[in-house]
């Protein structure tokens, strides 16, 4: 376990180097060069140079990636170009909330598995046909803009949640702050409860069709101990394995989830910073982004090994 | 034929007196598959609708001029903010320009850019996945590690910073958004060659002389067409979905240019004075994306057909 630990690291020490190689490319390939992107034509030639020299745009572009390749792995990322503070402290004070959310996202989204089974298991009925029409609304609807309506409706009509924000001005009771967690949260779980529903569904399908599971049965199981004990267990093992692409999406669509329910996190960060063309920042959320999907595959990996004894890591 | 012969069960049939049989060819792959689809109501209807879309996205400028008698361009600042009536069927916006003149235009920049982002993820996807699958070894290892790597980019970070650094005009952004999602039509492409590349009958023409280029030409690309018909399927639909929600945040089509992602970006100010500028956009593209998937799901069942749960 261990070996296959250290071998994941170092692959994913690989996957960040190629991630920043093609951060750093893509940003110094800018048409007109970094400083020029401000677009100020009130500033001289000789102004950019020197700002260039400054920001050491003279050095050949393999230095200028080794500086600052040398510079991200002591976690120092510069500082943002509109407000010159350090771009891990200015991050440091996003992150959290959007960690809340995503967290949030990630266990309520847990609720698909339930649903999934239970679709399975009442196939054909009511219940079944109406999680898999919601299914296929959800995969088609955007949820940010399903997020939208929601607010049309609540801003109009009965105010069924807050228009924004982590918590009102003058109340930061936990109340206020779950009232305004509960909407963003069940938007960015959508995805959760689509994935998993629609896969646990079939998953149970297939096991419930297996050879054991006839057995156990026949064996005079109760019915419940053959679902807990039996079917269950071998359906969850493929549902694990999605986890860590849901929390990827779960990045992702911070993006859009945060601007539209006007929460502080990083995903709106970003979206700021690409406003202001805060290059420092731009390039430290991307490799953030990278780390938290990274870290989710892996967290997946490990938990179906875990979750599988077929599987055994060496 | 006047009878029919079966040695292995050692009977012959005849037809009764006065009907005659005729001979008639089997039905192909592609009639089957029709005749599949066919029986699907929900993706004969999936069908209907998305060509209606298409339909009157693309005949726009005659539906605005000769039925709606409108035009999105044109302001009326004293109308602005107008309910939907009979004479501006969703209203108004902040400027006084009909919605669904505006949604319909919108239309045409969306589905374009749906298509060009198809278009790339395949014609990027599909080489590499056919190079993965039918070299193998080290060509594959490198294919893989390449994937591995964009595949943890979250891809709206790194559409943002190319947005941001490039400033694409649609087309473009439709082929960067494209550039996000080449390698799931890759993977695909790579596990269906895998399969195929094995065959039999590859290795005979291999025998007989056929070079790479020709087997994979001749012998893999078509039998790979109905999975790359449904990635493509499905790659429109996601596209949509992407330049969307990259316009909704200012980062994708600039105005004036209009699409439906971008009529929904000042749509949070206008919450509480006119909430069908938010619904209008937001349902064409739920009912556009949800054709193309249905339909997308239905081609999948018709062309390989399974066990359905």
């Amino acid at each position: 376990m261990t070996r296959f630990l250290i071998r994941r690291l170092i692959q994913s020490a690989f996957i960040l180097l190629g991630v920043s190689v093609l951060n750093f490319a893509l940003m110094r390939a800018a048409p007109g060069g970094l400083v020029s992107l401000y677009g100020d034509p009130r500033i001289s030639p000789a102004t950019i140079q020197r700002l260039e020299e400054q920001f050491g745009l003279h050095d050949p572009i393999p230095v200028q990636y080794l500086k600052w390749l040398g510079n991200a792995v002591r976690l120092n990322f510069g500082v943002s170009l509109i407000d010159q503070r350090p771009v891990v402290e200015k991050i440091g004070e996003r992150l959290p909330a959007t960690i809340q959310l995503s967290l949030a996202a990630m266990v309520l989204g847990l609720l698909g598995i339930p649903l999934g089974a239970y679709a399975a298991l009442h196939r054909g009925g009511l219940g079944d046909n109406v999680i898999r029409l919601f299914t296929v609304f959800g995969n088609a609807v955007p949820h940010w803009w399903l997020g939208l309506m929601i607010l049309v409706i609540s801003a109009n009509t009965v105010r069924l949640f807050p228009l924004g924000g982590m918590y009102t001005q003058g109340d930061g009771s936990l109340v206020d702050r779950l009232w305004h967690l509960a909407l963003p949260a069940m938007i960015a779980a959508m995805g959760g409860w689509i994935g998993y529903s629609r896969y646990m569904r079939s998953e149970m399908l297939e096991v419930l069709g297996q050879d054991f599971v006839r057995t156990a049965r026949a064996k005079g199981l109760p019915e419940r101990l053959v679902l807990l004990r039996h079917v269950l267990r071998n359906a969850l093992i493929p549902v694990v394995t999605i986890m860590g692409g849901t929390l990827a999406a779960l990045v992702s669509g911070s993006v859009l989830f945060e601007s539209t329910f006007s929460w502080p996190g990083i995903g709106r960060m970003a979206v700021q910073a690409a406003f202001q063309r805060d290059y420092p920042v731009l390039m430290a959320l991307n490799m953030l982004g990278a780390v938290l999907v990274i870290l989710g595959n892996l967290l997946a990996d490990l938990a179906y090994g875990w979750v599988d004894p077929r599987v055994r890591y060496d | 034929m006047a009878e029919v012969t079966q040695p292995q069960l050692g009977v012959t049939r005849r037809p009764a007196p006065g009907v005659v049989w005729e001979a008639r060819p089997s039905p192909g792959y592609l009639q089957l598959t029709w005749r599949r689809f066919r029986r699907d109501h929900v993706s004969m209807a999936a069908l209907g609708l998305f060509l209606l879309i298409c339909a009157i996205t693309l005949a726009a400028p005659l539906l605005v001029t000769h039925v709606l008698h409108t035009d999105p361009n044109t302001q009326d600042l004293l109308n602005n903010f107008a309910p939907p009536s009979p004479r501006h069927w969703l209203g108004t916006d902040e400027l006084g320009r009909d919605t669904l003149a505006r949604v319909l235009y919108a239309g045409q920049v969306s589905l374009r850019i749906g298509l060009v982002v198809a278009a790339v993820s395949l014609l990027i996807g599909v080489p590499v996945g056919l190079a993965a699958g039918y070299y193998g070894g080290r060509v594959d290892d490198a294919i893989n590690a390449v994937i591995q790597v964009l595949q943890n980019i979250p891809g709206m970070f790194l559409l943002i910073i190319l947005s941001v650094t490039y400033r694409p005009d649609p087309t473009l952004l439709a082929a960067f958004i494209g550039f996000i999602g080449w390698m799931g039509t890759a993977r695909l492409v790579r596990g269906q060659t895998l399969s195929l590349a094995r065959r039999d009958y590859i290795d005979a023409a291999r025998v007989l002389g056929a070079s790479d280029a020709r087997i994979l030409f001749r012998h893999i690309l078509p039998n790979l067409t109905s999975v790359v018909t449904v990635i493509a399927g499905f790659e429109i639909a996601t596209g949509i979905l992407l330049e969307s929600g990259l316009s909704y945040l200012g980062l994708g089509v600039q105005p004036p240019t209009a699409s439906w992602g971008n009529m929904l970006q000042g749509s949070l100010d206008y919450v509480t004075r006119a909430p069908w500028l938010v619904a209008a956009p937001g349902a064409a593209i739920f009912l556009t994306v949800l054709s193309i998937f249905l339909l997308a799901d239905g081609l999948r069942d018709a062309f390989d057909p399974r066990m359905r749960g």
